[in-house]
Order: C-alpha cells, then sequence, then structure tokens
C-alpha cells in the first residue's frame, strides 16, 4: 500500500479487457465462507478470498481487563488484525507494525457501527483477526468473515458488515484488486458497508482518481459488496440451518 | 489524536450545536463548509531542511524537514524514501501523554503521508542517485504543538509547506561513489496535495471541525485532492458509518475547499 507501487512493467489487463487472472473488470475471485471454525472461541470464522487465508475468533461478552478501560454503558470492541509471518513473500516480523496498527483501527470502528454494544455494559468483546496467507484486500476478508464470528457468537448486531475493494489498474476501475495488481495498479480503495442499513462504514482511498472515477469505484465496490453479503447468509444459514432451503431464501431477499 | 475520547461535550452544548447545524450554522460562526482561518509560516527552523508552521484556528503544529542518503526499499530500487511521521508532543493537551506513539498518532501520520506520497507531490524517481544502493532520503517530523481538532488537515498543510521551502545538499556521483556538494537545491515538488477533513455531527457534514465539534461528531472523512481536482487519498474515522451519498457529497466539498486552501499554500511558500 505504501512506497512499493511501481510502474507496470507489463499489461496488467490485455486488449479483450481480460486481467492476469483471466477476470473481467468487474468480477471477484473466489471467495469461500465458513462459521465455526475455531473450537475455544464464543464465535468465529474462516475466509479464502482469491489467495487469501484469514482466521477469526470473538471472544466475549467477558470481563474487561485492565479495568480503567471499562465503558459503563457500553461493550468495549477490540479488535487485532496481524499477519502470520509466513503470510507474505518475505518474512514479516511478528511485532505488530504501524501499518497492523492502522488496520486494526480502522477495522474496530468498520465493526462497532454493527454491533449493538449498549446490550454489554462494561464487558469486552474482543475480535482477533489473523491473516495466514495474504492476497491483497486481506482487511476487507478480515472484516466480512469477522462480522461472521461476531454473528456466530451470538453477539447483538443491527446487520452484518461486509467489505470489498476496488481500484485503478492499467488507468481503468476494477473490483477486488488481488496482490500483483495491488502492487502494480495506480490505486486501491477498500470499502466495507451495513448492507441493510445503507452505511459505509470503512472506506480507505489511495492512488489518483478523477472525480468521476472514484464515485465508479465506490459503488462498484458497494456493488460487490452486496454479492458478497449473499455468501455471508449463505455461511450463516450452512452452520444454523444445515443449508439448502435457507440459502434459497436468503438470495432471493438479497436480490430484491 | 482524537479528542472523541477525552473531550466531553455537555448534552446542553451538544444540543444546541445540532439546532443549530439544522439551519447550518455553527457554534463559532462558522458555514458547514468554512474552514477555521489558516496561517502558514515557513522557515521557521535553520538547522532543519526546510520548516513550516502551521495554525488552523487553536491547532498548532510543526513540521520539519531533513535530508540525508541511504539505502532505498528493496521493491523501489530507483526511487527515493519519503517518510512523514507525527508525534502528539505532551505539551500540546491536557490529555496528550508521552511514551511510544499512540493508535491515533499512527493514524494520522500514515493519513498524512498517504497523501502525500499518492498524489505523487515528491517526485522519488529524481531522488535516486545509484539505483538499488544509494537514494536520498526525505524525512519529515511533525510536532504537534497545540490540539484543538483536525490535526489531519493542519499536519498535511504543514508537510506540504516545508517541503515545498525545502533547500537541500545536492550530491553527485563519482566513480560510483556519491559525494556532497556545496550546492543548495529544492526538493523536486510538482503537484500541491489538500487534505480536507469532515466531521458528520448528527445528519450534517462540517469541514474542518474543532475539538468541541471532534467532540460532539459521528465520525469523520479525510479527502485529499490534487490540482486537478482528482482524489488521491481519503480514510474515514471513528466508530460509526455514513451514507454513501454523504460520502460523494464530502468529495464534491473536498474539490472545492481544497482548491481555496491551495492558494493559500501557494501564497505562503512563494
Amino acid at each position: 500500500m505504501e512506497g512499493s507501487r511501481m510502474e507496470p512493467k507489463k499489461k496488467l489487463i490485455d486488449a479483450a479487457g481480460n486481467r492476469l487472472d483471466g477476470r473481467k473488470w468487474d468480477e471477484l475471485r473466489p471467495i469461500r465462507l465458513e462459521v465455526g471454525t475455531v473450537k475455544n472461541a464464543d464465535g468465529s470464522a474462516y475466509i479464502e478470498w482469491g489467495k487469501n487465508k484469514i482466521m477469526v475468533a470473538v471472544y466475549g461478552p467477558k470481563e474487561v481487563h485492565p479495568k480503567h478501560q471499562v465503558l459503563p454503558d457500553r461493550a468495549l470492541l477490540r479488535a487485532r488484525y496481524h499477519m502470520a509471518p509466513f503470510s507474505v513473500d518475505d518474512r514479516k516480523n511478528p511485532a505488530p507494525s504501524r501499518r497492523e496498527i492502522e488496520i486494526s483501527k480502522v477495522t474496530r470502528e468498520a465493526l462497532v457501527p454493527a454491533v449493538i454494544v449498549e446490550d454489554y455494559p462494561r464487558t469486552a468483546i474482543e475480535v482477533w483477526i489473523e491473516v495466514l496467507q495474504s492476497d491483497g484486500g486481506s482487511r476487507v476478508a478480515g472484516i466480512t468473515a469477522a462480522s461472521l464470528a461476531l454473528a456466530d457468537a451470538g453477539i447483538n448486531m443491527r446487520d452484518l458488515v461486509v467489505g470489498c475493494s476496488c481500484g485503478i489498474v492499467d488507468g481503468q476501475v476494477v473490483s477486488d484488486l488481488d496482490d500483483t495488481e495491488d502492487k502494480e495498479g495506480q490505486g486501491d480503495m477498500p470499502v466495507a458497508i451495513m448492507p441493510n442499513l445503507n452505511q459505509v462504514t470503512l472506506l480507505q482511498v489511495d492512488g489518483i482518481y478523477s472525480r468521476e472515477q472514484f464515485q465508479k469505484a465506490f459503488e462498484l465496490a458497494i456493488a460487490k459488496g452486496r454479492e458478497i453479503y449473499a455468501m455471508q447468509r449463505e455461511a450463516l444459514a450452512k452452520k444454523y440451518f444445515g443449508g439448502e432451503a435457507m440459502t434459497v431464501q436468503a438470495e432471493e431477499e438479497v436480490s430484491e | 489524536m482524537s479528542m472523541k475520547k477525552n473531550y466531553v461535550v455537555e448534552t446542553i452544548r451538544k444540543t444546541q450545536m445540532l439546532e443549530l447545524l439544522a439551519s447550518g450554522q455553527r457554534l463559532d460562526g462558522r458555514t458547514p463548509e468554512q474552514h477555521r482561518p489558516i496561517t502558514l509560516k515557513v522557515g521557521v527552523i535553520q538547522k532543519a531542511n526546510g520548516s513550516a508552521s502551521v495554525t488552523l484556528g487553536n491547532s498548532e503544529v510543526l513540521a520539519g524537514v531533513k535530508v540525508a542518503t541511504g539505502t532505498p526499499f528493496p521493491d523501489t530500487p530507483d526511487k527515493g524514501l519519503l517518510v512523514v511521521n507525527a508525534e502528539i508532543l505532551p505539551l500540546s493537551s491536557p490529555y496528550a501523554e508521552p511514551g511510544p506513539p499512540s493508535e491515533d498518532a499512527i493514524e494520522l501520520a500514515r493519513v498524512v503521508d498517504r497523501g502525500i506520497r499518492e498524489s505523487e507531490m515528491v517526485d522519488l524517481t529524481k531522488l535516486c542517485l545509484i539505483p538499488g544502493k544509494t537514494v536520498y532520503t526525505v524525512f519529515v517530523d511533525v510536532n504537534v504543538m497545540n490540539v484543538d481538532g483536525n490535526l489531519f488537515d493542519a499536519m498535511s498543510y504543514a508537510v506540504v509547506a516545508a517541503l515545498r521551502s525545502a533547500k537541500m545538499k545536492k550530491f553527485i556521483v563519482k566513480d560510483d561513489k556519491v559525494e556532497a556538494t556545496d550546492e543548495m537545491v529544492p526538493i523536486p515538488v510538482e503537484k500541491i496535495p489538500v487534505s480536507v477533513t469532515l466531521a458528520r455531527i448528527g445528519e450534517s457534514l462540517v469541514v474542518d471541525p474543532n475539538a468541541e465539534e471532534e467532540g460532539a461528531m459521528d465520525m469523520r472523512i479525510t479527502i485529499t485532492t490534487d490540482d486537478e481536482g482528482n482524489v488521491c487519498a481519503s480514510q474515514k474515522g471513528e466508530a460509526a458509518g455514513i451514507t454513501p451519498e454523504h460520502v460523494l457529497q464530502a468529495a464534491d466539498t473536498s474539490i472545492m475547499v481544497g482548491k481555496e486552501i491551495r492558494k493559500t499554500i501557494i501564497e505562503a511558500t512563494k
């Protein structure tokens, strides 16, 4: 995301409009979601999104330590986004980097609006996001899985939170940048939304966008987020209702 | 540092604020799209390569540029280094504490850094001496001197002004070795990114929130635009959402207000 952007050495989109991995400009990479993946946790979820592999566990509501952090009228939501040392090409130092500290902060701020924190005063709700393999768009993948883990923990929520990143590659707005497109493209815009409440809870932008490109990428990210939302509901239904019937119903509701 | 955690706004003040906002007014008399007065003074620290003291209302920051040579990042062997850092000094507010940088200070520095970097304000390719081996390293360190809200914009203006006014020692390459000369040259700056931060308080968006408004806000959004009106960086902050319509409105406001502030920066760094 910073300092590493290179001038494109090769074309990332060919003359026929195909990207390096064969996708069109507005296609998503394959996404697989699973709910209930960490036995000890109160709620958990696992996401594979392209080459991203991310495990999320939620613990809480539980007692707050240290005590001085207690909020008398609501729960304290903690979120940590952390990358495993082996998750990237060159080994990453396991100590939290400035990038991870910032992502943890924006992740928390993306999730809090969906959690009814007023229902759990004087408690802590912890969200641990571990990136096992990173492939571009890991923060939105982490947020997407984290909201499932919160729901799995039975925490009262106003909506799910779902993220998708869009950006500019070879001068063109595209959805869901992978690692190469993120590094060699001209811009990245991670967005998270609460689809039913029509609220944007995460927005970060880098790159150079005309006013029109900004709007196009932003609206594309929201539209793609809504597609992923259907997959989130399907993953929850699979664990809690055994799948099929509920799945069909969920998709119908979304397409309305 | 976001003052939200510490600066408590009395309910009666917040009610008054929301009532005024409903008719497009603010407690300090500004319109929703009006920023506080900006003063920019460059060359305030003689030992720095460039410096700027900026006030935005009662928020005050001091930026200093130091240039040296060093090794480039492995993935950008032909580009100089640009590092922007922020320190919220304990002298700047009753709520600030010494110690390692807080989460808020890290976010502040990274958001400002992103605006400068992504706008391509500094042509980093011109800061390369020997590819893969030696490049210019430009450090911009910012001290927050007084906190009264919207440190994002105050810091961004200070970094831009300090970089525009900086003079660095020219280095030359002789027989594969880097040598310093006595010649002083400007840092290769091209564009002027301008950061504009808006706070959403209830259903209203206001430009350049002061500490009291930050204490009452639901969320904020910072949008940096360049000379051509392109969006080059943005960051949403705080624990609430925003509608897509408000995001697009904020982008338009940022482009408009940014034009005006750009003139102020040019005037002060001529």
